[in-house]
């Protein structure tokens, strides 16, 4: 959502990208694109298929915000055993009638950890912070659209 | 989509996944006969993070930080939320005039871009090209270009609500701000006088956006039973009974007005409130205890805020609740697209309370912290975050570290009910026809007018989109339904 922080420059920049699989459309798979944006960790099976689609299609990808670069904070259950959070949420959590912890088929496979996006597909640029800024957004895009090498300036190379 | 081989049971599943134009990962399914008649229609949240026990044995001051990452919507509202269990838990009762009147403005900012975000950038494309209109332009970029002077007065009402949070915690997304007892900055003049230039436009475009959306609900008389639903509402409500969304007592009230409990000390939320599992969802199905599970679920947010309310504190908005009023004879609206218009008169009182907070000398003041008393060991914070009512609640052991946490996300108390408009659409809509990508996206505007924002529901982190799935009846998959870039159906 920091990328919407652009703001006005949001509109200049629609008027030269069209946008496919993202949050603000309605595509649910990702086509053939030039530049590729993934936000936040691998932590189901879902996650892995998604990824690899994104990265089968997108000639560009980029690992976007401490998430997807290392697992930010949902990789602070790395610490835990997957079972023990699943315990603490559904059986043993404040005011739970029926206990029991979800399984359905329609419910993705969990990996025992969260992983980096990078752990399970190539990466070609990262772009840190938490979230980065929409100036930063707009540092790696801009060149990146006329086929010139990005740079991040110092002062929005920030990891918080 | 491929029709069922003549061999196969004659059911079908259908899944729409991702569901998109909302923020987390959900997913619908639908089960069909041969007839193309719905057998059962769910919504499923996908997504497990695990926050309660990760949570555990971290640094109880560290909460606000870590529990604001649940959410790139609304983070400001789990910050607050997390802020105010843990002035608690450093045993702080009042917060100095200054720093009550910072978190205040803080909170209406983040509705404001929240509320703004919600209707401008991912439901206005389903109101103005229509449910089932192209794909490829029913988004916000396709209303950039067909309505430049809505989307543009959207983006900035965003943007708005946004620079607020920046100038209070420093970052647009995830800054800082609250700290235990009160906060770590003040707000200096030229903050200030930079947001004050702005309001008078501002509060225009509050105002057109409600007309906007007040037009759209009145006229189009389909929208009235659109995913509609007779249920209980659950809210914060003020001492007076008034519209409020940082501190206050809870109300419940039945679908016919009647009360079923009113100016609840939020810290007794335990007593009235239960969550029950399922096994198809990570999201949990709270509901009010007194009534259980079958009649006891409710709904929050803006409908439930601005039907239980008594009243607004600000005059434009209150004006416009009347009218709200008047629209449902005085009766409760239980218009599920009513979401939308109601959301619009919170946006505005924001505003107004934008106004009245920036024109109020304290809220320069530099008194930011208040005496901290005996260290506790439980601090439960509730606010209304956009989306509705929101619980944290912690417990510490004698070194400050977090020993329990459960949280009750404003999403995860419209489960029952996104699930209900969800069916209601699905036999209204979609019962006996052929399944197309225009009726399907009927399914995400009901859940739409809840909340575009599914991954704090399950406390994820980050955003994944929506997803709907066509079963056997024995269960088996028989057609995925998927769509593809060009916006067409594949299976
Ligand atoms: S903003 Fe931070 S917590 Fe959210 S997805 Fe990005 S890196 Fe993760």
């Amino acid at each position: 959502m920091s990328f919407l922080d652009m703001d006005e420059r949001l509109i200049a920049l629609l008027e030269q990208v069209e946008l496919n699989r993202s949050p603000l459309t309605d595509i649910k798979h990702c086509g053939p694109c030039d530049i590729g944006l993934i936000e936040g960790g691998v932590c189901n099976a879902e996650n892995v298929h998604v990824l690899r689609e994104f990265r089968a299609n997108c000639k560009t990808l980029i690992a976007v915000g401490a998430c997807a670069i290392n697992g930010g904070v949902p990789a602070m259950r790395n610490y835990f055993d997957l079972q023990e959070c699943l315990q603490e949420v559904y059986l043993t959590g404040t005011g739970i009638t029926n206990p029991q912890i979800p399984n359905d088929n329609e419910l993705p496979l969990l990996l025992d950890k969260v992983y980096p996006i990078s752990e399970v597909v190539r990466v070609d640029y990262y772009l840190p912070g938490c979230p980065p800024s929409a100036d930063a957004f707009l540092q790696i895009l801009e060149p990146l659209l006329s086929s010139q090498e990005p740079e991040l300036l110092k002062k929005h190379l920030h990891y918080d | 989509m491929a029709q069922n081989n003549h061999s196969q049971p004659a059911t079908r599943r259908i899944a729409i996944d991702p569901v998109t134009r909302v923020e987390g990962h959900g997913k619908i399914t639908l089960l069909l006969d041969a007839n193309n008649h719905i057998q059962e229609a769910r919504f499923h949240i996908v997504e497990f993070r695990g926050f309660e026990k990760f949570i555990q044995g971290r640094p109880y001051w560290e909460v606000p930080f870590i529990v604001q990452r649940l959410c790139g919507i609304c983070p400001v509202s789990h910050q607050l939320a997390g802020a105010k269990a843990v002035d608690q838990l450093a045993g702080v009762k009042q917060l100095t005039p200054t720093a009550t009147k910072l978190r205040r403005l803080l909170h209406f900012g983040q509705i404001l871009q929240s509320h703004a975000l919600h209707f401008f950038h991912l439901s206005s494309p389903d109101f103005l090209f229509g449910f089932g209109s192209d794909p490829v332009q029913r988004n916000i970029a396709g209303v950039l270009k067909k309505y430049p002077e809505i989307a543009l007065k959207g983006v900035k009402l965003r943007k708005y609500g946004q620079q607020i949070i920046q100038a209070i915690t420093g970052k647009r997304i995830h800054g800082t701000g609250t700290v235990p007892g009160g906060m770590n900055k003040a707000l200096s003049i030229t903050e200030r006088d930079a947001l004050l230039a702005d309001i008078t436009e501002v509060l225009q475009w509050s105002q057109q956006a409600l007309a906007l959306n007040e037009q759209i609900h009145t006229t189009h008389l389909e929208h009235r039973n659109f995913a509609t639903l007779q249920t209980n509402f659950l809210s914060m409500v003020g001492d007076k009974g008034e519209l409020e969304f940082y501190h206050g007592g809870l109300r419940a009230r039945h679908a016919d007005g009647a009360d079923i409990f009113d100016q609840l000390d939020y810290c007794a939320y335990q007593q009235v409130l239960r969550e029950e599992v399922r096994p198809w969802s990570y999201m949990k199905f709270p509901y009010l205890h007194r009534l259980g599970k079958e009649q006891g679920w409710y709904r929050v947010g803006p409908l439930a805020r601005v039907n239980n309310c008594d009243s607004i504190s600000t005059p434009l908005a209150e004006a416009a609740r009347k009218h709200f009023r008047v629209f449902a004879q005085g009766k409760f609206v239980h218009d599920t697209l009513a979401y939308h218009w109601a959301r619009m008169i919170e946006l505005l009182h924001c505003t107004e309370s934008i106004n009245e907070l920036l024109q109020d000398p304290e809220i320069i003041g530099t008194e930011l912290m208040a005496e901290k008393g005996d260290q506790l060991q439980q601090g439960i914070g509730v606010i209304e975050a956009p989306r509705g009512t929101l619980f944290h609640d912690y417990q510490i052991n004698e070194e400050g570290l977090v020993t329990k946490a459960n949280l009750i996300v404003s999403t995860t108390s419209n489960n029952q009910a996104m699930n209900e408009s969800v069916r209601s659409v699905a036999n209204q809509y979609l019962d006996g026809h052929e399944i197309t990508e225009a009726l399907l996206n009927h399914l995400e505007v009901a859940v739409r007018a809840y909340d575009p924002c599914l991954s704090c529901a399950t406390h994820a982190l980050g955003k994944m989109p929506l997803q709907v799935t066509l079963q056997g009846i024995d269960g088996n998959m028989v057609d995925q339904l998927t769509k593809g870039t060009d916006g067409e159906i594949h299976c």
